[in-house]
Order: C-alpha cells, then sequence, then structure tokens
C-alpha cells in the first residue's frame, strides 16, 4: 500500500515535472513560431506571387508597350510610334474590326441565352426527381468534358451545307413539304451564309449619321447561328450543374409556405424559386460571358476563321491572323488589349461587389 | 532516420536529372534540323527524296525532321517565328523567295548570307537570272530553291467542255474566258469551281486574274509602288473577278481548294484557276494529262510565270553550320532536284536537268518558265510584306460579299502604303 501510495506520489511528482519541461519547452516554440508563422507565409507565398506579378501583369504591361510600339515587323522594336495610339486608331478604323465587334457582342448575347435559358430549363426537369436523375445530369454534363476543338469538328460536319443536318432536311420529307406550299428547298448554308438578319444600319443611320458610313450590316450574322449552337450545346450542361448546386440551397420550407399559402405549382417555381436563383445566374453569366469573349478554337476549328465578309470572325481570330500571319505584333497586341478591357468590363464589377459584401 | 539515409541519395539523383539536359547539348556533332511545313503525303515524300540524297552525299548525319502541320505553314510559322525571336534557330527552315525571305527573316538578321556557296557551286550558271534576282538582297543570295510551282493555271475538265462544244487553244483572254462561263452556265454546268474556306484559293484567282490585265510590267510597277492600287486597270481587274465569282459553285466557302479540284475531276464544275499543285489531285484521281484535264495560262496571262517557290535558309548562328551548307549544297544539286520535284509536283529550278524525267504539264510549265517573265507571288507572300498580304485577304473576304470595287482598292491602297510598297 505504502509503497504504491509513494509509488503513485513520486509518479505525480515527476509527471508534474515533466509536464511544467514539457510547458517551457512548448511555450518557447509558441512565440518562436507566431513570429515563424508571420514570416513563413508571405515567404511560402512569394514564390507564386513573384511569378504571378512577372507572369501576368509585367506581360499585360509589355503587351500595353507592344501596342504602342512600332513592331509590326519579325524585329522586335519596341519604340513606341507617332502619333501615341495610332494603332488603336488605325484598328477603330478597320472594317474587319467593326464586324468583330459586332459578332462578338452578337454571340455572347446570343450564347448567354440560349445556355442560361436551357441549362435552367434542364435543371428544373431534374428538380421534379424523374426516373433517371443521375443518368440524366451526367448525361447533360458530358458535352462540358470535350475540348472546343472537338466539338468544332463534330459541328462542323453536322453543319456541313452539303451533308449534316441539310441531308436530313430531305430525307425527312421536310423539304417536300415545303415545296408543296410553294416554298424553295431548305438548303442554309450554315458558317458559310453571308447573310445578316435585323440589320439596324438604316435605323442607327439616322440617329447617329456617322454610322452611315459603316461598310458592314449592323444585325445577327446568321453563320454565328450554327457556332451558337455548338456552344451553347458544349455549356448548357455546365449552366445546368450550376442550376442544380443553386436549387439545393432553396429551402424546401419556402416552397411548402408557398404552397400552403396557395401558389400553383408553376408560381412556386417562377415567384418563389427562380427569383432565389439569381445569383447563381450573374455567376454563370460571367464564367460563360469571359469564355465567351475569349472564343477562338471553337470558331477556328468550325469556320476555319473569319469566313466570307467577316462573318465569324472575332476578335480572337483577329489576333492571331495580325500577329502571327501579318507580323503586325503592335496591331495583334492592340487587339489583345481591348479583349482584355472587354473581359474586366464584365468581372470587374462583379468582383467588386462580391468583395464589398465581404 | 531513414529519410536522413535516402538524402543524399536523392540529392544525387537530382543533379543526375538537372545534367542530362546538358549532356543531349553537349553532343551537337553531326546533326542537322530541318524545318518546314511538308507534312501531307506527296509533300513529306518529297521531303525524303531530298533527305536521301543528303545522306548519300553526307553520310553519318542524323537529320531532326521538325515539321509542324497545317496548310500553307499556318500553324508552322508562328513556331518558326518564336524559335527565332528566341535565339534558338533550327539550322535551315523552308521559305518562300521575295519578301517572305528578305523582308522577314533577311532583314532582321537571322540568316546567312549564300553567295560563297552560289559561287563555288557555279549556281549562276544554271539558275535563271529573275529567279535569282528574288533571292538576292544587298548583291548576296539568301536561300537555295528546291522547286518551282507555277501559280496561274487554270485548270479544265475536257470531257465537259468537249460535251458543251468549248475549245481551249494555247491561250484564252478574260472575255473569251467569260463568254465560255457564259456559254456553260446556259448549258446547266457550274463554270467555276472555288474553294475559299481557306481565303488565299479566291486571293489566288484574283491575283492571276490581276495579272490578267495588268500584264508582266503592270505587275513589277504595282509591287515596286510605281502603278497605285486604285489604278483604272486594278479597278478592272477587280470587275472581271467580280464577274468570275458569279460563275463560282455555291458552296465555295465551305469547300478547300482541294475539294474545289475534285469538283472539276468529277465534272461537276468545268474550270479551276489554281497553281500546279493542282496537278497532283489530278493524277491522285488516276486522270490523264490531255485526256481528261487540261490546262491553260490564266485568262490573259501568257508570257507571265507567277513563281510560287520553296527553297531553305541557313541560320544564321545555326548549332550545325557545316552539316547545313552541305544540306544546301545537297539541295541545289541536280540529283536532289531531279528526285525532289516528279514528287512535289514542281519543276526544277536548274535548267540542265533531263525533262524526260517529267509529264506532259511539267515539260508544258518548264518551258514557259525558261521564256516567261517570272514574277513573285502577293498570295503567297514573296512580293509584299506579310501585312499587305493579310490586308489583300481582309480585302477579297469583304469583296467576295459586297463587291464593292471602290472599297476594295481603297483597302489595297491604305495597306500599300503601310506597308511601304507605295509612298
Amino acid at each position: 500500500m505504502n509503497s504504491s501510495t509513494a509509488g503513485s506520489t513520486d509518479t505525480n511528482s515527476t509527471a508534474q515535472i515533466a509536464k511544467s519541461r514539457l510547458s517551457s519547452i512548448r511555450e518557447k516554440p509558441t512565440r518562436k513560431r507566431h513570429f515563424f508563422d508571420r514570416l513563413l507565409s508571405p515567404l511560402i507565398l512569394s514564390p507564386a506571387m513573384t511569378l504571378i506579378v512577372i507572369f501576368v501583369y509585367v506581360f499585360i504591361a509589355i503587351t500595353v508597350w507592344v501596342s504602342l510600339s512600332n513592331w509590326g515587323t519579325l524585329k522586335i522594336d519596341m519604340s513606341i510610334r507617332q502619333p501615341l495610339g495610332v494603332t488603336y486608331q488605325q484598328m477603330f478604323m478597320m472594317t474587319r474590326w467593326h464586324a468583330n465587334l459586332r459578332n462578338v457582342f452578337v454571340f455572347t448575347v446570343l450564347f448567354l441565352t440560349f445556355s442560361l435559358a436551357f441549362g435552367l430549363l434542364l435543371a428544373l426537369l431534374l428538380d421534379r426527381k424523374l426516373i433517371g436523375y443521375s443518368i440524366f445530369r451526367n448525361v447533360f454534363l458530358f458535352p462540358y468534358a470535350l475540348s472546343f476543338i472537338v466539338t468544332g469538328v463534330a459541328w462542323r460536319w453536322i453543319f456541313n451545307p452539303e451533308k449534316g443536318v441539310n441531308v436530313l432536311f430531305d430525307t425527312l420529307g421536310i423539304n417536300k413539304l415545303i415545296a408543296a406550299f410553294g416554298g424553295p428547298p431548305l438548303h442554309p448554308g450554315w458558317v458559310t451564309d453571308t447573310s445578316v438578319l435585323f440589320s439596324l444600319n438604316t435605323w442607327l443611320g439616322t440617329m447617329f449619321p456617322p454610322l452611315k458610313s459603316l461598310s458592314i450590316q449592323l444585325g445577327i450574322p446568321m453563320a454565328l447561328i450554327p457556332v451558337v449552337i455548338a456552344a451553347g450545346w458544349q455549356l448548357t450542361g455546365f449552366a445546368m450543374s450550376m442550376y442544380i448546386a443553386g436549387l439545393a440551397t432553396v429551402p424546401h420550407e419556402l416552397r411548402e409556405a408557398a404552397r400552403i399559402d396557395g401558389a400553383s405549382e408553376l408560381q412556386v417555381y417562377t415567384k418563389v424559386v427562380i427569383p432565389q436563383l439569381n445569383p447563381v445566374t450573374v455567376s454563370t453569366a460571367i464564367i460563360l460571358g469571359h469564355v465567351s469573349l475569349k472564343i477562338f478554337d471553337l470558331i477556328f476549328a468550325m469556320a476555319g476563321g473569319a469566313g466570307p465578309g467577316f462573318v465569324t470572325d472575332v476578335p480572337g481570330i483577329f489576333v492571331f491572323d495580325y500577329t502571327f500571319k501579318a507580323t503586325r505584333y503592335n496591331l495583334g497586341a492592340a487587339a489583345s488589349v481591348i479583349m482584355l478591357l472587354l473581359v474586366c468590363l464584365i468581372i470587374v464589377p462583379y468582383l467588386w461587389t462580391n468583395l464589398r459584401k465581404r | 532516420m531513414k529519410i536522413n539515409k535516402c538524402l543524399p541519395l536523392t540529392k544525387l539523383a537530382t543533379a543526375l536529372a538537372l545534367l542530362i539536359p546538358f549532356a543531349a547539348f553537349a553532343d551537337n556533332a553531326k546533326k542537322l534540323e530541318v524545318f518546314s511545313w511538308w507534312t501531307s503525303g506527296g509533300e513529306a515524300a518529297a521531303l525524303d527524296a531530298l533527305f536521301k540524297v543528303y545522306k548519300e552525299r553526307t553520310p553519318g548525319v542524323e537529320i531532326i525532321n521538325a515539321t509542324v502541320a497545317g496548310g500553307g505553314g499556318s500553324a508552322a510559322r508562328p513556331v518558326l517565328q518564336t524559335r527565332l525571336a528566341g535565339g534558338n534557330p533550327p539550322d535551315t527552315w523552308q521559305s518562300h523567295p521575295g519578301w517572305e525571305l528578305l523582308g522577314q527573316y533577311v532583314e532582321p538578321g537571322y540568316c546567312e548570307p549564300l553567295n560563297d556557296l552560289y559561287k563555288s557551286e557555279n549556281w549562276g550558271k544554271v539558275l535563271p537570272e529573275q529567279l535569282v534576282n528574288l533571292l538576292t538582297k544587298d548583291g548576296k543570295q539568301w536561300c537555295v530553291l528546291a522547286g518551282v510551282h507555277r501559280g496561274n493555271d487554270l485548270w479544265y475538265n475536257k470531257k465537259v467542255l468537249d460535251k458543251a462544244g468549248i475549245k481551249i487553244g494555247d491561250t484564252i483572254s478574260i472575255d473569251e474566258f467569260l463568254a465560255d462561263c457564259a456559254k456553260l452556265k446556259a448549258a446547266g454546268v457550274t463554270p467555276l469551281a472555288v474553294g475559299d474556306s481557306g481565303i488565299w484559293a479566291t486571293a489566288q484567282l484574283f491575283e492571276n486574274t490581276l495579272l490578267g490585265t495588268v500584264g508582266p510590267t503592270g505587275w513589277q510597277d504595282l509591287f515596286s509602288g510605281k502603278m497605285a492600287f486604285d489604278d483604272p486597270k486594278v479597278k478592272q481587274a477587280a470587275q472581271s473577278y467580280a464577274k468570275m465569282l458569279e460563275y463560282q459553285n455555291s458552296d465555295h466557302s465551305a469547300l478547300t481548294w482541294d475539294q474545289a479540284i475534285k469538283a472539276v475531276e468529277e465534272g461537276r464544275c468545268a474550270f479551276s484557276s489554281m497553281g500546279d499543285w493542282a496537278h497532283g489531285e489530278f493524277t491522285k484521281a488516276n486522270l490523264k494529262d490531255n485526256v481528261d484535264f487540261g490546262w491553260v495560262s490564266h485568262p490573259g496571262t501568257k508570257g507571265g510565270f507567277i513563281v510560287v517557290a520553296d527553297g531553305f535558309t541557313l541560320a544564321k548562328n545555326a548549332p550545325h553550320k557545316a552539316e547545313a551548307i552541305a544540306w544546301l549544297k545537297s539541295i541545289g544539286s541536280k540529283e536532289s532536284q531531279e528526285e525532289f520535284n516528279p514528287l512535289k509536283g514542281s519543276i526544277p529550278i536548274r535548267t540542265d536537268v533531263d525533262k524526260s524525267k517529267f509529264g506532259p504539264y511539267h515539260q508544258w510549265s518548264m518551258n514557259s518558265f525558261s521564256s516567261d517573265a517570272l514574277l513573285p507571288s502577293c498570295v503567297h507572300g514573296e512580293a509584299a510584306p506579310a501585312a499587305f498580304q493579310q490586308a489583300l485577304n481582309d480585302a477579297i473576304t469583304q469583296f467576295v460579299v459586297d463587291k464593292n470595287v471602290d472599297a476594295f482598292c481603297s483597302a489595297l491602297v491604305q495597306a500599300a502604303k503601310e506597308s511601304n510598297i507605295a509612298k
């Protein structure tokens, strides 16, 4: 007994000593660690930060410099072109650039409308928990896993004027039906179509007389429609998954409450669920919007480039042609800078409001 | 403890791994890097023929075949530009003579002059002077050409024309051509095949028509700035071109140039204006010269030969200079020229080769080469800077849709000013 109690006190005291020692050992490093922590995180981050500063911001600065320079051949010439900014002035005088701005605007609007509308529709259908929910969800998302080049090549064949859907118009008898009503057979040229729908030139010309001299039609180039369909097909699944995630955050009680208050099933969606999805719509639109402003590969694969009358030309293709084919590095850089500004125009207000909320 | 034991080993392995790239660079003897965009069937075979002759002449050299696929070098040029600007040039690379060579590569100092080679090989005696002028700057030569294509050919399906009762002689004028087109259209045949999904193909049609209107001297004047691009003759050429476009196939912008040639082969269209790389397409389809298909100088261009030539340069600070010079010597040899050109579908630049190795078309082309005015092509980057070439392509892209002659010409005038062709 005694020995055991003695032993216990003995072990107690050794434990205490050990504890105090341990705490004294621990204490020093805590202060050290605190100091170390402060220094360490910037130290660890600094390589990445340095790389980002160099490879993003310094390079943006170099691009701006090149766009103002005389560099118009393979020979690097960083001297500033006089008068300042004349490359930009020339670019904004180019018919091709006008067509670019029109196309990228039309494409963005149509593509966003298409992807968001169908993405929401698919998400709402899946929200009804129909049979095979998980299969359909994956099937709709699969196209998003493809690269734009693959999508472009596949849809290029589907919208080939001699093959693809045009053959279907014949074999399904749609053209016979049209012929029966006395119409011309349906043989759209798709990406090779040069017509521009809903041209606003005369209307805009009366409002802003300088626009009368524009040599392009301000409207919807028909050739962009198949590209919008292809891009929409690929990214609708992405919009859908964003909406599915959004729908999961709408509290079930809210819907129940609406139903108890006598809302019809349609009203539950239009008045309760969809308004709750607004933040999702904004973030999806911004992600898709900057994809569409930078689009290059899909159009390059589908239309092979600018297309007749620049109907499928976008800034990305302009930059490629003028930098690498024409070796006009200043002009290519100027177009890139404008592309960057366009993307900033979309992203900066969004980031700003988001950061302010925090 | 385990980690500590392993550490020296890891360090050693890392050090060795770091050394590997240096080891690869250290052994730079007996190698040759050739940069080109010859990857398609006939082109790759022709390039192989050049390699074969080179290996026979200089055994023991390993050839690094740096090809980048993509029509007309559209993908290869960006790669080459990056390598040149980064100070990592291939020993030798493919280039057209004229502006692309002299303005793009020689002017910024990426090339070594080859006048000593031209002297020692006596090439001055066997090469046409007009051709050598296209690759000469400051009295020095800067590349060796492997072969020459003729750009201004009009190809036709003989059977289709026979059926429509049209006979083509040695020469054809623009008016005669348009009259034939009208006749064919009335007979229900699409007269002209164009495949301008790559815009250069229809630009080629314009270029040929422009030569047919301004003639060889006018051509020289245009690109030396003596004649303006809004000259009445250029406008006339644009109008003729617009008239030709009315006779083209409706699916032109969905086709490539070779698909357009196919339309002629199959008799869906009668004519196509294209360089003689089209000849290879006809022979691939087992069609016979002068039996199934025929050719004539593009309307109005008899006496002019638009040169589309492929040559190789010598890089400044080439990593394997001796091998590269041997390569250029080999390309210029009679043997290489005779092996390469039948496969590529072009003609030799030397006038002393055995003509019997070539078929009827190429013999015709060789005769034209030795007697006609040799002119640089604008569409293929020889006559004018790349920036002008791009501006011409852009102007054509717009013109095929709106057919606005004045806007077209003023765009060219502006581009000529910016790229210092015209003052």
